[in-house]
C-alpha cells in the first residue's frame, strides 16, 4: 500500500503544472473562449512533444504505457488552468476504445497518429431517449454486402468538431434483424451522411450533436470482432469519468485559491472578510470537499482496471461525490465574490461553468448514486 | 501507487486476523455489538486489553522501548481495520491513546515506569479530567484550582463530561496553577488517584439512556506535586498534544463501514419490510458509503504521507469531522432504516445482559441509542465549529 507519487509522477506533474501556468494564463482562456475551434492547435502540438497524448496508449503502439492516475495527474493540472483541448475524448476516450475493442491492423493505423497528435478522435455514443444509461442505443448499423449503414442522433459528444474520426457506436442489425449488440464504428468525420452540429460548450471548448442519414462506411470500419461492445463503452466511460474528476480537483483547487485570497484582500465593516467566522467555516467546507474530491478522483483512477462492478461503483461513486463538491465549492466561490463573482469580469464564472458541465457529463450525482446503489446490489446478489 | 498490500502486510494481515479468531470470545462480540454508547464498558474492554497485551500489542502508538509493537503505519492500519471489521471490544482509549503518549513525550522516568506498565496492563482505567461546567470550547479558560502546599497540590472545582468516571482509578487533569497574561498560561498537566479524599462522582445519563459520563467534584483533593507532568504552567501544551491524538488515530473509517454494514444487513431484512426497496434509502446507503470511501482513502494519503516520514499537518482535523459527520449520517439512517421498532425504547442497561426479551428484535437494540447519542460525535474532543476554526487558521492561513 503506497499512495505516494513516483518520481515519474513528480515530473510528470511538475512539467505540466508548469505548462499550465506559463502558456495557460487568463489572456489566452480568453482568446479560446472566442475562438471557433475553442482550443489551439499549437497547444495540441506542443502535447504530441511534451509525450502527454502518447501517455494512456500502448507501448506497442508509440505509446507510454502510462495508467488512470498518471492521466489524472495531468488532468488535475489541466483543471488548474482550465484547457480545453480535446484530451478527453481523443487520448482518453477514444483511444482507449480503439486499444481496448480495435484489431491490430486498426490499432496499427490509428494510436502512433493519436501520439504524434496528427489524429484526433470523439466518441459519439450518447442519445436524447436513453438519458444517461449507457446500455440503450438506438442509433442502427445495418448490414450489407457493402459493408455498413449507419442511421440516428447523437448528442452532447465531446470535441466531435475537431476530430478526425468519430467513433460511432450503433445497434448491429443483421439480416435477422437486431442482434443485440452493441458495435462502435470508426467513421471518418467528413463521410456523406454524417452530419456534424457543432456548439460552445459550457465552460469552455466545443461540443455537438451529430445526424446519421444513413451514412455509409466500410466493412473494416467496425472495431474488433463485432461482439458486444457496451463492456468496453462501460469501461472506458468509468475512466474518462475518473479523469474528468481529477480535473474537476484542479479546478476546485484554482477557485479556493482565488477565493481565499480575495477574502483576505476585500474589506467590508472596516476588516477583511476572512476574519468574519460564517466565511472562515464556509471557507474551511469549501477545502474540505476540495480534499474529499480528491480523495474521490484518486480512488476511481486507482480502481479504473478492476473487475467491473468495483471500477464501475469507485466510478460512479467519485462522479457522484465529485459532482455534489464540485457544485458546492463553485456556488460558494461565486457568493463569497459577491456581485462580481456573477460577471464575465472575473474568471470565478468560467471556472465555475467548467464544473457545472462536468456535473452533467456522463449524469450528475442523482444518476450515478442510484447506479452506484444498484451495482451494489448487483455485488451482492452476485 | 499501489492500493494493494505487499506480501509481508498480508502476513501480518493474517497474523491480525489470526489473533483476533483466537482471543475473541463470542461474548465479546456480542457485548460490544450491543453497547450503544462510545466506549466499551471495562469488564469487556479490560478482558481485551489483557488479551492484546498477552501478545505485545497492547499499545500500537508507542514506541518499542515502552512496549509498543513498533508496527509500521500500514501494519497499524491493518490492524485497526481487521479489530473494526471483528467488532473488538474498545479498550480504554484514554489511557493508551491519551494519557500513554504524553507520559511518553514529556513524564518523568518515575513516571513512565510506573504508569505506563500498568496502562499497558489494563491495571490502571484511565478518564480525562478536561471541560469544565464553564469551560467547553473555551477549553483554557478552566478553573479548577490547585494550589501548592508543600510536597501536594490541593484540588478545588469541578470537571464534566469525564467518561467512565465511574470505572476509573486514575484521571489526567488540566487544572489551574497560576494566572499568566494567557488564559492558556498557569495550567498544569496533573495526574489524580481517583480513590483520593474529596473527589466525588455524580452521574449524568445521556439522551440515548446511558451512563457513560459524570460529574466529578474536587473538595481539597490533595495530590502530590510529583504527579505534575512536565513542567508547571505548561499543561495547555500537553494538553494540545493529546487533543491532536484523541482528534484522530486517523484510522476511522472501517469501524464506519461496519457501522453501514449493520444498517444495510437491517435494510435488506424482512424485519424492516426491506426498507432497501426505498429508492430514498437505497441512495442514502450509497451516499454515505462513498463518503465513507472518501474518508479511507484520505486516511490511506496520510498514512502514505507518514511512511515515508512527512507531516500530514492539519487534516487531522478534517478525519475528526468527517468521521464525526459521517458516524452520525450513519446512525440517522439506521433510525429511519428500522421504521416502526424506532418507537419503543429499552431503559435497562446493558443491552447483553437484558432479563427480559426485549420489544424489538436484538439487531435494533442499539440503533435509536445510537443515533441519539451519536449527537455527541459533533461536540466532544472539540466541536465541529471548533474543528472548522482549526481548518481555517492551520490549512487555509486565515
Amino acid at each position: 500500500m503506497d499512495l505516494n507519487l513516483s518520481d515519474e509522477q513528480k515530473l510528470l506533474r511538475e512539467s505540466a503544472e508548469r505548462f499550465v501556468a506559463e502558456s495557460y494564463d487568463a489572456d489566452h482562456r480568453r482568446k479560446m473562449a472566442n475562438d471557433p475551434l475553442g482550443f489551439s492547435p499549437a497547444v495540441w502540438k506542443q502535447f504530441a512533444e511534451l509525450g502527454w497524448l502518447a501517455l494512456p496508449l500502448p507501448e506497442e503502439f508509440g505509446g507510454l504505457g502510462g495508467g488512470a492516475v498518471d492521466i489524472g495527474i495531468l488532468m488535475e493540472a489541466f483543471g488548474r488552468g482550465l484547457v480545453s483541448e480535446p484530451y478527453v475524448a481523443t487520448a482518453v476516450l477514444g483511444a482507449a476504445l480503439i486499444a481496448k475493442c480495435g484489431t491490430s491492423e486498426q490499432k496499427q493505423a490509428s494510436l502512433p497518429k493519436v501520439a504524434d497528435g496528427s489524429l484526433k478522435l470523439a466518441l459519439a455514443h450518447s442519445e436524447r431517449a436513453a438519458r444517461f444509461d449507457l446500455a440503450k442505443v438506438t442509433t442502427s448499423a445495418n448490414k450489407t454486402a457493402q459493408g455498413w449503414h449507419l442511421s440516428g442522433s447523437k448528442v452532447a459528444v465531446l470535441d466531435g468538431h475537431a476530430a478526425d474520426d468519430i467513433i460511432v457506436s450503433a445497434h448491429i442489425h443483421d439480416h435477422r434483424g437486431p442482434s443485440g449488440r452493441i458495435g462502435l464504428f470508426l467513421a471518418q468525420a467528413t463521410t456523406p451522411g454524417l452530419v456534424i452540429s457543432d456548439y460552445p460548450r459550457l465552460g469552455g471548448g466545443r461540443a455537438c450533436n451529430i445526424e446519421l442519414f444513413d451514412a455509409h462506411l466500410p466493412e473494416d470500419a467496425l472495431l474488433g470482432d463485432g461482439s458486444d461492445a457496451l463492456p468496453a463503452i462501460e469501461w472506458a466511460v468509468d475512466r474518462a469519468m475518473a479523469a474528468l474528476g481529477a480535473e474537476a480537483v484542479g479546478i476546485m483547487q484554482t477557485l479556493l485559491d482565488t477565493t481565499l485570497e480575495y477574502t483576505k484582500i476585500r474589506k467590508q465593516f472596516g476588516r477583511p472578510l476572512s476574519a468574519n467566522q460564517v466565511i472562515r467555516h464556509r471557507l474551511a467546507d469549501m477545502a474540505m470537499q476540495v480534499d474529499e474530491a480528491r480523495s474521490m478522483a484518486l480512488r476511481a483512477a486507482l480502481k479504473a482496471d478492476s473487475a467491473p462492478i468495483e471500477r464501475a461503483r469507485a466510478a460512479s461513486g467519485a462522479k457522484a461525490k465529485i459532482g455534489r463538491c464540485a457544485r458546492f465549492v463553485g456556488e460558494q466561490s461565486i457568493q463569497l465574490h459577491g456581485g462580481m463573482g456573477v460577471t464575465e469580469e472575473l474568471e470565478v464564472g468560467g471556472y465555475f461553468k467548467r464544473l457545472v458541465a462536468f456535473d452533467t457529463l456522463f449524469g450528475g450525482s442523482a444518476h450515478h448514486y442510484a447506479r452506484h446503489a444498484e451495482l451494489g446490489r448487483r455485488a451482492v446478489s452476485a | 501507487m499501489d492500493l494493494s498490500f505487499n506480501a509481508e502486510e498480508r502476513a501480518f494481515q493474517d497474523e491480525v486476523r489470526g489473533f483476533i479468531a483466537k482471543n475473541l470470545t463470542e461474548e465479546m462480540k456480542r457485548a460490544t455489538a450491543l453497547t450503544p454508547s462510545v466506549f466499551s464498558d471495562p469488564d469487556i474492554g479490560m478482558a481485551w486489553q489483557r488479551a492484546l497485551h498477552r501478545q505485545g500489542w497492547g499499545a500500537p502508538g508507542w514506541p518499542v522501548e515502552y512496549g509498543g509493537p513498533d508496527w509500521t503505519p500500514a501494519q497499524r492500519w491493518i490492524f485497526e481495520t481487521e479489530c473494526a471489521r471483528a467488532g473488538v471490544p474498545n479498550v480504554n482509549v484514554m489511557g493508551v491513546k491519551m494519557v500513554g503518549p504524553v507520559i511518553i513525550g514529556f513524564g518523568s522516568p518515575e513516571q513512565k515506569n510506573f504508569y505506563l506498565p500498568r496502562i499497558l496492563s489494563g491495571e490502571d482505567y484511565w478518564c480525562q479530567g478536561y471541560s469544565e461546567p464553564g469551560s467547553g470550547s473555551d477549553l483554557s479558560s478552566l478553573k479548577t484550582r490547585a494550589v501548592r502546599d508543600g510536597d501536594d497540590y490541593i484540588i478545588n472545582g469541578t470537571k464534566i463530561w469525564t467518561t467512565h468516571a465511574h470505572h476509573a482509578n486514575r484521571m489526567f487533569a488540566l487544572v489551574r496553577t497560576g494566572d499568566g497574561p494567557r488564559q492558556q498560561d498557569g495550567i498544569s498537566f496533573i495526574l489524580i488517584d481517583m480513590k483520593t479524599p474529596g473527589i466525588t462522582t455524580r452521574p449524568i445519563l445521556t439522551i440515548g439512556g446511558d451512563h457513560e459520563v459524570n460529574q466529578v467534584f474536587f473538595d481539597d483533593v490533595r495530590v502530590p506535586v510529583a504527579n505534575r507532568v512536565g513542567e508547571e504552567g505548561k499543561g495547555w501544551t500537553y494538553g494540545k498534544y493529546l487533543l491532536e491524538f484523541e482528534r484522530g488515530s486517523g484510522i476511522a473509517s472501517a469501524k464506519l463501514r461496519e457501522g453501514l454494514k449493520a444498517i444495510a444487513d437491517l435494510a435488506e431484512s424482512d424485519l424492516t419490510g426491506r426498507a432497501i426497496d426505498s429508492p430514498d434509502i437505497a441512495t442514502r446507503l450509497s451516499e454515505v458509503e462513498v463518503d465513507i470511501d472518501a474518508l479511507e482513502m484520505t486516511e490511506l494519503r496520510v498514512l502514505s504521507a507518514l511512511q515515508t516520514g512527512q507531516n500530514p499537518g492539519a487534516v487531522s482535523s478534517i478525519l475528526k469531522l468527517r468521521n464525526s459527520e459521517i458516524r452520525q449520517a450513519v446512525t440517522r439512517l439506521g433510525a429511519d432504516v428500522i421504521g416502526h421498532d424506532a418507537l419503543a425504547v429499552e431503559p435497562m442497561r446493558p443491552l447483553y445482559k437484558l432479563n427480559h426479551e426485549p420489544a424489538t428484535p436484538e439487531e435494533m437494540l442499539t440503533v435509536i441509542p445510537e443515533y441519539l447519542n451519536g449527537r455527541a460525535y459533533t461536540i466532544f474532543g472539540g466541536t465541529s465549529e471548533i474543528q472548522r476554526d482549526i481548518i481555517a487558521k492551520m490549512m487555509l492561513g486565515i
